[in-house]
């Protein structure tokens, strides 16, 4: 039950919820940027819920269907139309063979994702059918989308009824300003304690360099250093460590003028000084910044930090059984 | 008589020319035809092109050149 692509928009790749186990050879997680999103078009079309999806960013592709199937769109507020006709978002939607789905223009949130009956099925490499188009690995030959390709797709795991919604409480996309919520991290000593309190208290501002691999922000101070030797293998640049491991979400400062949020196509390891971590309950909320998006980072402690991804956890819960 | 309005279909930073040292693609006065273009927005670094959605007169630019816009935000108005 293949789908024909048409159009792919600026930056359409297969995603599913990743495949963890190999970022100690580089190999990054990858996965949708919003995984909340991702699960929540997958369940509402009847799939399990890390089924591989089209994670799609600003501008969606335009795609026509062989067969008749269930979709749906969530994550970024990105209206999809069938044959024209604006639909809803966070909803199952029944198309026909022949029919085509297209995109309005991006409403709010970056990322949208496009789950379909069945599970798109590409190949699986290391477990998992997400692009990672760096290394050249999963989607369709290791890229992302382009027109004329064909999607297979997957036999329905159970059948659905069309008109199924996540009620809009249980959606969740960034405010304005966004505020993203960072536990001091491991290298917080490289800078004055002045220069620390203004990086929170400042408000940045999403820059045109923000993709699946990292996320940068401008319009803040330039971090003040404390005066140090460089240790051995470090290089001069007071920004510079001895090379390190880079978590998920942790926060590096090249130069310390413009911060860099690694995400789920990361690299695993250099030689920039972190200042912290983005929480995990918070990850999901940077991949629907878009450019110029006022943001806060906002400190928290160890104990706010799991506190939030209890939250996170029975806000996942409650979808899951608005929808089970 | 109809205006249509040219949306961003995506965030990014919006250029009225191909290139700093080019002329402008188009100018408020022109004629124009849908498919054409109007302008670039980049992001992620890539370019994409703005092109008219309609046929009339090029109106006024609701954005600077080298402008940040949000997708959504209305370029310029096609008088039909």
């Amino acid at each position: 039950m293949p789908i024909d692509v048409r159009k792919t928009g600026l930056a359409t790749t297969v995603q599913d919820l990743g495949r963890p186990g190999y970022y100690h050879l580089g190999i990054p997680m990858g996965g949708a940027m919003d995984r909340f999103a991702l699960r929540c078009a997958n369940l509402l079309v009847g799939n399990d819920e890390g089924a591989a999806c089209l994670e799609t960013v600003f501008m969606g592709p335009e795609l026509t269907f062989t067969e008749d199937t269930l979709i749906a769109v969530t994550g970024a507020e990105l209206p999809p139309k069938i044959d024209g006709e604006i639909r809803e978002t966070w909803t199952a939607l029944a198309v026909k063979a022949g029919q085509t789905l297209s995109f309005d223009y991006l409403r709010a949130g970056a990322r949208a994702y496009i789950a379909f009956a069945g599970g798109i099925d590409t190949p699986p490499m290391l477990g998992s059918r997400s692009t990672y188009a760096i290394g050249g690995l999963g989607g369709i030959d290791g890229r992302a989308v382009q027109a004329g390709d064909v999607l297979p797709l997957g036999t329905p795991a159970r059948p659905v009824a069309e008109g199924r919604t996540l009620a809009e409480r249980l959606r969740r996309l960034p405010g304005n300003p966004a505020e993203l919520r960072v536990l001091p991290g491991l290298y917080w000593h490289r800078i004055t304690e002045a220069s620390g309190e203004r990086f929170f208290a400042e408000t940045w501002k999403v820059a045109l360099e923000a993709d699946r691999m990292g996320y940068r922000f401008q319009g803040g101070t330039p971090m003040e250093f404390v005066d140090r030797e460089p240790p051995f293998g470090a290089g001069s640049d007071p920004s510079n460590i001895t090379d390190a491991c880079y978590p998920y979400g942790s926060i590096q400062i090249p130069s310390g003028t413009e911060p860099i949020i690694l995400h789920r196509d990361a690299v695993s390891g250099g030689g920039y000084f972190m200042i912290g971590t983005v929480i995990s309950a918070d990850m999901d909320l940077i991949g629907q910044l878009q450019p110029q998006t006022p943001t806060r980072f906002v400190k928290v402690n160890m104990h706010t930090a799991l506190a939030a991804r209890r939250e996170r956890a029975s806000q996942l819960a409650a979808m899951r059984e608005a929808l089970g | 008589m109809s205006t249509c309005e040219i949306r961003a279909k995506i965030p990014g930073v919006f250029y009225r020319k191909p290139a700093p040292d080019q002329p402008n693609y188009k100018n408020p006065g022109d004629p124009v035809v849908e498919g054409d273009v109007l302008g670039l927005i980049e992001v992620m670094k890539s370019f994409q092109e703005v092109t008219c959605e309609a046929t009339g007169t090029l109106g006024e630019f609701q954005v600077e050149d080298a402008e940040a816009i949000m997708a959504g935000q209305v370029l310029v108005v096609v008088e039909g």
